[in-house]
């Protein structure tokens, strides 16, 4: 699959998810935050990084820029989108997806190897995980605190829209230890900790962070 | 020039870690009796001519759409038109 990735102005891990993209299977494209439109490409991933230096709001700038105009509007024709980190912040904004991130509560950058488990294996990203699948995957994040009111969180709960929750100790305050979600379909999907990080073996904390890029090939020939 | 201000707030239920940090430094500072802070946003735009209701309805729209997000913000407008005309009253 053709697999896009969006460089805006302070993106930092693009190469990296560029790369986890090609270790998955599949083609990555580049694509640029001026871009009117997507190569063709099948799916598209949002990388983490400080996109227009997180002025305003982390994710806020960057909503508006041209490439995202195409992304809302193929993301509504089902293409799958995930969004890690600052990307996450990003399809927060946009309202593709549930709630919003806000700073640490306990105020520090959290940069650490997570335990996660993986709720929601039914979306492209997820489809080569096991339901409930323990992993391990690097988190690095100073807004990071996933919030939405309580109806809110209900509704995403009960429709199985979290993806993933934060095991062990709570590392950014995240209501009900929410580390991502996805949107009603499922197609669009967003995520704190950067399996982009753990795709190889010689760093990081193994490559627990692979399935997501190899889920695309799964959930495409389901 | 006429100025319209848009103060964000974050919601109420929502933490503000900000405000809780200044909150922190106030008594090692020595001031006394603040018993909650919390910290928003003041944009000040600057219009050209008058500031008619349909003026007043796109800010609004602004403030909505970029200016604040309406899942952990609220936000308010009022027109400061003091702010331009009067020389500052130096405290």
């Amino acid at each position: 699959m053709k697999v896009g990735v969006v460089t805006f102005p302070g993106s930092l891990d693009d190469v990296d998810a560029q790369r986890a993209v090609r270790i998955g299977g599949h083609e990555a494209v580049a694509l640029w935050h001026g871009d009117h439109d997507l190569r063709g490409v099948d799916a598209v991933v949002l990388p983490g990084g400080f996109s227009y230096g997180d002025y305003l709001r982390c994710g806020a700038i960057s909503r508006f820029s041209p490439v995202m105009t195409e992304v809302i509007e193929a993301a509504g024709k089902g293409m799958p989108v995930l969004g890690i980190c600052n990307g996450f912040q990003i399809l927060c904004e946009s309202h593709l997806l549930p709630g919003a991130l806000i700073r640490n509560d306990h105020r520090k950058f959290a940069c650490r190897d997570q335990r996660l488990s993986i709720d929601n294996v039914a979306t492209p990203w997820t489809a080569a995980y096991t339901e409930g699948q323990e992993v391990t995957i690097v988190l690095k994040n100073g807004e990071g605190g996933f919030v939405a009111d309580a109806e809110t969180l209900d509704r995403i709960e009960g429709e199985g829209q979290v993806v993933a929750r934060y095991l062990g100790d709570n590392p950014n305050g995240s209501m009900r230890a929410i580390a991502g979600v996805a949107n009603e379909r499922g197609n669009v999907v967003g995520l704190m900790p950067h399996p982009e990080h753990a795709v190889e073996d010689l760093t990081g904390a193994g490559t627990d962070g692979l399935g997501f890029f190899t889920s695309l090939a799964a959930a495409a020939f389901a | 020039m006429p100025k319209v201000v848009v103060d964000v707030m974050p919601k109420p239920e929502i933490l503000d870690p900000q405000g809780k940090a200044v909150l922190g430094a106030l008594p090692r500072l020595g001031f006394d009796g603040v018993v909650d802070v919390r910290q928003g946003k003041r944009f000040e735009l600057e219009v050209a001519g008058e500031v008619t209701d349909a003026v007043l309805a796109q800010v609004h729209e602004m403030a909505g759409t970029l200016l604040s997000n309406p899942v952990i913000e609220n936000f308010t407008v009022h027109v400061d038109d003091a702010v331009a005309d009067t020389p500052e009253v130096v405290a």
